[in-house]
């Protein structure tokens, strides 16, 4: 398994029980009393689970299982895929902070940072697809 | 990997792209404000990132790597089935995702004819892998 994999299930494996903690807080809130911060991570948890977890543990396994892109560079340049970890958990983590934030108390710059995490997931997703592509092949 | 899983993965690939361009656009309007037009793109951008990335992307992967029915390199089954699963869950995306859009008097039918097709894509993915789900050749 390259490096960079076990990063990007090391991540994912903290996405999973960070999603369900989210969601579990969500859930008691009602029955709790809590701050309505917490109803508005709702989505947070959903996207923690569906982006942090499931797509990340794609990410990385598909880098590792995928044909080789050569001989000389199994797994391609490694830039796209280094891109692609960094971005993807930036934008998550800026959408963990801002999305709830924004719902609360809106203001320009919570705006301005959530405007940032969309900006770096779609990166990091046409950095993943930039990567991956050549090695859907034959063999 | 076979020609179905190419295109099957390709596909996922495209459509990783579309819901995540739909996902940005959705959370810059949260941000930003947006017109309905925004608003409208969620049904498609669960559609697309749910059933066109993650669901055919897995089914793509396991028609790849699933143990082999037969010795012969290129013996993973009829490969009949699993282009229909392919014409049809992409076909049931689409109708599925553009019918939840907005209220229209057609667009009820659509998106139940997206979920048919997508039904039947499973069914006939399920049929041609159920016998690929044993030990390995070299382990029998």
């Amino acid at each position: 398994m390259p490096p960079l994999t076990r990063w990007y299930i090391r991540f994912a494996f903290g996405y999973l029980v960070l999603a369900l903690l989210t969601g579990t807080a969500a859930a008691a809130r009602q029955p709790f009393g809590l701050p309505p911060v917490i109803a508005a991570l709702g989505p947070v948890a959903v996207h923690l689970f569906v982006v942090g977890w499931i797509t990340q543990m794609i990410f990385g396994v598909a880098y590792w299982m995928f044909p080789r892109h050569s001989a000389e560079m199994p797994r391609g340049d490694p830039a796209p895929a280094i891109m692609t970890l960094v971005l993807i958990n930036t934008g998550l983590l800026l959408r963990v902070v801002a999305e709830p934030w924004q719902a609360v108390r809106p203001s320009g710059a919570v705006a301005a940072l959530l405007v940032l995490s969309a900006v770096a997931q779609w990166l990091a997703g046409l950095a993943f697809v930039w990567q991956m592509w050549p090695r859907v092949k034959e063999r | 990997m076979p020609v179905p899983s190419r295109w099957m993965i390709r596909a996922a690939l495209a459509y990783l792209m579309l819901g995540f361009t739909a996902g940005a656009l959705l959370l810059a309007a949260k941000g930003m404000g947006g017109g309905p037009g925004v608003w409208s793109l969620r049904p498609l951008h669960i559609e697309w990132l749910l059933v066109g990335w993650t669901a055919q992307l897995t089914m793509g992967v396991a028609y790849w790597i699933f143990p082999r029915v037969a010795l012969r390199r290129d013996v993973s089954g009829s490969a009949v089935p699993v282009w229909f699963t392919f014409a049809a869950l992409n076909a049931g995306v689409w109708l599925a995702g553009l019918g939840a859009i907005e209220p229209r008097a057609w667009n009820g039918a659509m998106a139940l004819g997206g979920r048919l097709l997508e039904v039947a894509a499973a069914a006939a993915f399920v049929m041609a892998m159920w016998k690929r789900v044993r030990p390995g050749l070299a382990q029998m």
